[in-house]
Order: structure tokens, then sequence, then C-alpha cells
């Protein structure tokens, strides 16, 4: 056996994991013996890592497994940062394009989400460090018109609600990608990637990046905080509990093992909001700001007390309040929130333009979105600082298993 | 990984399963290896060869290359000596190398690309790259596109690869041929 020959091998080559593994295992077959280098293919198998040996594993390197039942991007805790771009398709793609671009899209995906270079990776040291990275797709109406397929009955834009001043640039869409990593970088790089891929299929109707608190700031599944400082998605179900299972997974036809997810961008009024004093932003939840305890309870997840009333007989929890018009009776009226805050340029006199990117997933959204947002639509004191200015709607696809791609059980 | 299901009639080795075959290759031959109905046993060094991540760029009409990489995983130097696929007419096999006015240009690489025993042969843009020198359809993402290898002692091997919409890829063509203009705009398709 003779030693690799350099000039065959371009150095360059050397960013792709098979391509360094395999040379490694050619030279231990070479010098050391099968049974050495099997080892080797162990060592080297289980760490996806190659930054070294850092003492404390870097968060950069931690993946989420992109094949599975479910997508990732919806139970996974939501990463730092969160990017939603929606598409238009093409006049021309039809459901054989589809089909293409959701397996190369699916093939993106699952090398970047695991830390691997897309291939015709222009960069590929930026996915590197995946920094639990997902890509969500979600089907907008005329996605599935295009395929074929049989469009559950709430895939269509919601109902208009009173407090909507909806800018249609921010509404709607064919294919929704919602990006997310620990890391911009990491968030920035994978999406173009994808939208490079999406080019000859679809254009960009309208982008929207998020935010939360960066990684390592609080402990993870802490309840994010929104720009108006309060605690925001005490109530969502625990990601992995029967209760998830039951708010979250749509159980039919292609949808089976998938979801829905509405995406809506919320401006929040900063300056009016701070004109209010903490009891009022108080009582325009029902939370406490310190922790989103309940204003009839003391820890955050405690059940609030509609019936508590104060001294002089007002309600504890003001019937105006958000948590209060959000609950229902009817336990099928949840979803599950996994909300980005946005913070824009300011426009003319202002020094903020800041809101919510409200995302919220649930297996069918005319059953469980819809009322909840007709009573807040009705009746919600934190309307006073909030205006919906984009709204979408998507059918999110089951994940795919190995070999398989992201709408398979629709294109195929 | 992959939504490609990477078909190759000859050898399927990836990971664990490449580190096996080379290695039993060096004891017992290929008795590691599981040739599906077609491949003729006892066959040569061919057997010890494996594509990964291979693609094709997307274009309208002309030219465009194909790329991966290329694994050795047997005891001897293999050399590919052509290439065929029915997506185009005629296939070269090229290298990129700096001219006498040090602009790199892509040429016809002499003898094929040879991949040493244990070895991994990178092709990728701005390198060596199976040419499609005439497109008979337009090559659109996501397609998918055979390939049969060609080795030195007439074994072949053959696998697929998918199209990728991709902007880079234009070197100059030696002889004065213009680009190899296959950018994102011509690749565009309304359907």
């Amino acid at each position: 056996m003779r030693a690799p020959d350099k000039g065959a091998r371009s150095g360059r080559g050397e960013t792709s994991g098979p391509t360094r593994r395999q040379l490694l295992l050619g030279g231990a077959v070479a010098g050391v013996g099968a049974a050495a280098a099997i080892g080797a293919d162990h060592a080297l198998s289980s760490t996806t890592s190659s930054a070294g040996e850092a003492s404390v594993p870097l968060n950069g390197q931690e993946a989420v497994p992109f094949h599975g039942t479910h997508q990732a991007g919806i139970d996974t805790d939501a990463q730092a940062n969160g990017l939603f771009v929606a598409l238009d398709l093409l006049d021309g793609t039809d459901r054989a394009d589809l089909a293409r671009m959701m397996r190369i899209l699916s093939d993106d995906a699952a090398r970047l989400t695991q830390g691997t270079p897309a291939l015709a990776d222009s960069e590929p040291e930026l996915a590197l460090s995946p920094a639990r990275l997902t890509v969500t797709f979600g089907f907008g109406p005329a996605f599935v018109a295009r395929a074929q397929g049989q469009a559950p009955a709430w895939l269509k834009a919601l109902p208009s609600f009173a407090v909507d001043r909806l800018l249609p640039e921010l509404c709607d869409g064919d294919l929704l990608l919602q990006i997310a990593a620990d890391d911009p970088l990491t968030v920035a790089h994978a999406a173009r990637m994808l939208l490079k891929d999406t080019r000859s299929f679809a254009s960009v109707r309208w982008s929207q990046q998020g935010f939360r608190r960066a990684h390592g700031t609080v402990k993870p599944g802490t309840t994010m905080r929104n720009l108006f400082g309060q605690v925001d998605g005490t109530s969502n179900p625990s990601p992995g509990s029967t209760d998830f299972d039951q708010v979250v997974w749509n159980a039919e036809g292609w949808l089976a093992g998938g979801t829905s997810v509405v995406v809506r961008r919320i401006g929040m009024d900063l300056d009016k909001w701070d004109r209010l004093d903490r009891g009022g932003r108080e009582q325009s939840v029902g939370r406490y700001l310190s922790d989103g305890a309940p204003l009839t309870g003391t820890e955050e997840h405690d059940e609030p007390d509609f019936a508590a009333t104060t001294p002089i007989g007002f309600p504890v929890i003001p019937e105006f309040s958000h948590m209060r018009r959000a609950r229902s009776e009817n336990e099928a009226e949840r979803i599950f929130r996994r909300a980005y805050n946005y913070d824009d340029r300011p426009t003319g006199e202002g020094i903020s333009r800041s809101g919510l990117i409200f995302v919220s997933f649930q297996a069918d959204v005319e059953r469980q979105f819809v009322p909840i947002q007709r009573r807040l639509d009705q009746l919600d004191l934190l309307n006073e600082w909030t205006v919906p200015v984009g709204s979408a709607v998507f059918a999110v696809p089951p994940g795919c298993a190995e070999g398989g791609f992201v709408g398979d059980t629709l294109l195929t | 990984m992959s939504a490609w299901l990477t078909t190759s009639r000859r050898t399927t080795t990836t990971g664990l399963g490449l580190l096996l075959a080379a290695a039993s290759l060096t004891l017992a031959g290929c008795a590691a290896e599981s040739p599906t109905a077609d491949a003729a046993p006892g066959e040569g060094t061919d057997q010890s060869v494996a594509i990964s991540d291979g693609w094709v760029k997307a274009a309208d009409s002309g030219m465009s290359a194909a790329f991966g990489e290329l694994t050795n995983s047997g005891s001897d130097d293999v050399t590919v000596v052509s290439a065929t696929t029915e997506a185009s007419s005629m296939l070269e096999l090229h290298e990129t190398v700096a001219n006498e006015s040090g602009e790199m240009i892509m040429r016809e690489i002499e003898g094929g690309f040879v991949i040493p025993a244990g070895d991994t042969l990178s092709l990728e843009p701005g390198g060596n790259h199976i040419m499609l020198m005439d497109l008979s359809d337009p090559l659109e993402a996501g397609e998918e596109v055979t390939f049969t290898l060609t080795f030195a002692d007439d074994s072949t091997y053959e696998f697929t690869a998918p199209v990728k919409d991709y902007s880079g890829a234009n070197e100059n063509y030696e002889g004065g041929e213009p680009e190899m203009d296959m950018g994102s705009d011509s690749t565009g398709t309304d359907g």
C-alpha cells in the first residue's frame, strides 16, 4: 500500500466530512490495520464536530436531527434567531417541479442542520457550526393546489379581524421557510443556500427576521419575553407531552404527523406603551411582569383564578385582559406559540419600530386558532398597543425519513 | 442523510461499510462487496470506487459539469478514462490548470483521472470535473442524471447525481471558446 498521492487530491476538497474521513481511513488501513481503523471510524463518526477538543462543548456544534416523524423546529426549544421567508411559486412551477424543489431543499436542510455543507455550497465553512439549526417548511394554499393535493379546509387566509391593518406584502405566500438557529451567521448561510435552490421555482414574497434571548443568557426552556417586557407563551403545552401532541399534530391524510402554522406580524407601539404604568401593564395581560405569574398567583405556571375579586369587588384578573380573553373553556381551543421579536429600523420621527413575529402551531387553524383570535379581536386591552400588519397560514407537512423529502406525502 | 438515493450499479459503500470493504479487499478480495445482479464477479479495480456528494450544474443548453468526491477504497490505483451520460452526447474529463499567461483554464486531462489507492479525488468547480459538452435537454434543478464511468480495465461504474442551480464553475475553456456561460439567469425556468 502506498501513501496518498498528493497530486490527486485538491486540498480544498477537504471541507466535507466524508473526504476527510475517507482520507484518514485510507491512512489507517494502510498503516495500522483494519481493526484499528474501525476504531478510528467509530471515533470520527461519534464526533460530528471537527472543532478539536474544546473542554466545554460548543453550542455551535449542537445539531438537531432533521429526519423523523415530525419536522424539527416546532417542538425544538426555540433557538435565539429565527428567519421566516415566504415564497411565491413562479407561474410555470407544476407538481413535478415542486417535487424536484422539495427534494433539493430537503437535502440542503438535512446536510446544513447536521453541520455539513450543502451540495454546491459556495461557502462550506459557514455550514460547519449548525448551532441547533432547524429548517421547517410550510405549504400555502397555492402550493397544495399546484401539487394537486387535498387542502385542509383551514388552509386559507384568516378571516379579517377589526384590529387588522394588514399590508399585502407581509401576508400569505406559497412556501414558508422557517430557519432558526442559535447563531445568526448560521441562519443567514442556510437561508442563502436554500434560496439559491428555490430560484428556478419561486421568488421571495416576504422575509421577517426575529430574535429571542441569545443562547446561554437564560436557562433553556425559559418562557420568552417580548419587547413589552412581558413573559410571552406561559400557557404553551410542553413539547413531548400528550397534551402537546394533541394540540399540535395533525392526523389526516398527507398532513398526518404535520401541523399548521400561523405567522402574524404584530406591530407593538412602544412609545404608547411607555405611557402606561406598571400596574396598568400588568392588568392589560393579567400577569405580573416580574415573572409572568397570574395576578392571582405567585408562580409563572400557577393556574389563574378568574373568579377572584378585589376587596371592592372587581375581578383581580380583568375581563378585558389578554390572558382572560385568550383563554377558552373549550380545551380544544389551544395553540402552541413559538414567537420571535423584531426590532426594525425606525422611520420618520420615530425611535422604534418593533413588534412580535407571532408564530403558532396547531393541528387545525379553524378549530383552535380562529376562536381565540375572534375573542381577542372583540375585546383585549392589549389591542390598544398592538396592531397586526402581516398574516399568513401554512400547512406544515410531516417530517421525512432518510432518502425521502419533506412534502413527499403530498408529492409522491 | 441525503434526500438523494444515490444508486450505483456496482458498489454502494459509505462510512463503515466503505472501510470494511477496503479492509476486506486487502485480506480476501472483494468478499465484503454486495454486487447487484449485473455486476460480473471477479472484476477488477472498479468495484472499489464510489462517489459521494455528486452533483451537476443546472443549464438550459450547451455545456455543464459534474462534480463529487470519487473515493478509491481499493489497494490499487484506478484510472477513469471516460464518462458517458444520456444528458450529453459528448463528455470530457477536465482538469483546470494555469496557462502560459497565468490564467486558469480547463482542458481535457491526458490519460484520465487517476484515483490513487485509498484516496479521494475531488471533482469540484475550479478543479477537476466531468464536462458535459453538449446537453441533449435542459438540466433542471432537482433532476437526477445518471453517469457511467469507464476505467482503464474497461470495467464501469454507474451513479446518479442531482442537478443544482449554481452560478460558479465558469472556467475558461482552452482553445479560445467563450466562457462556459451557465449563470443563474440562464438556469431559471418557468416550468
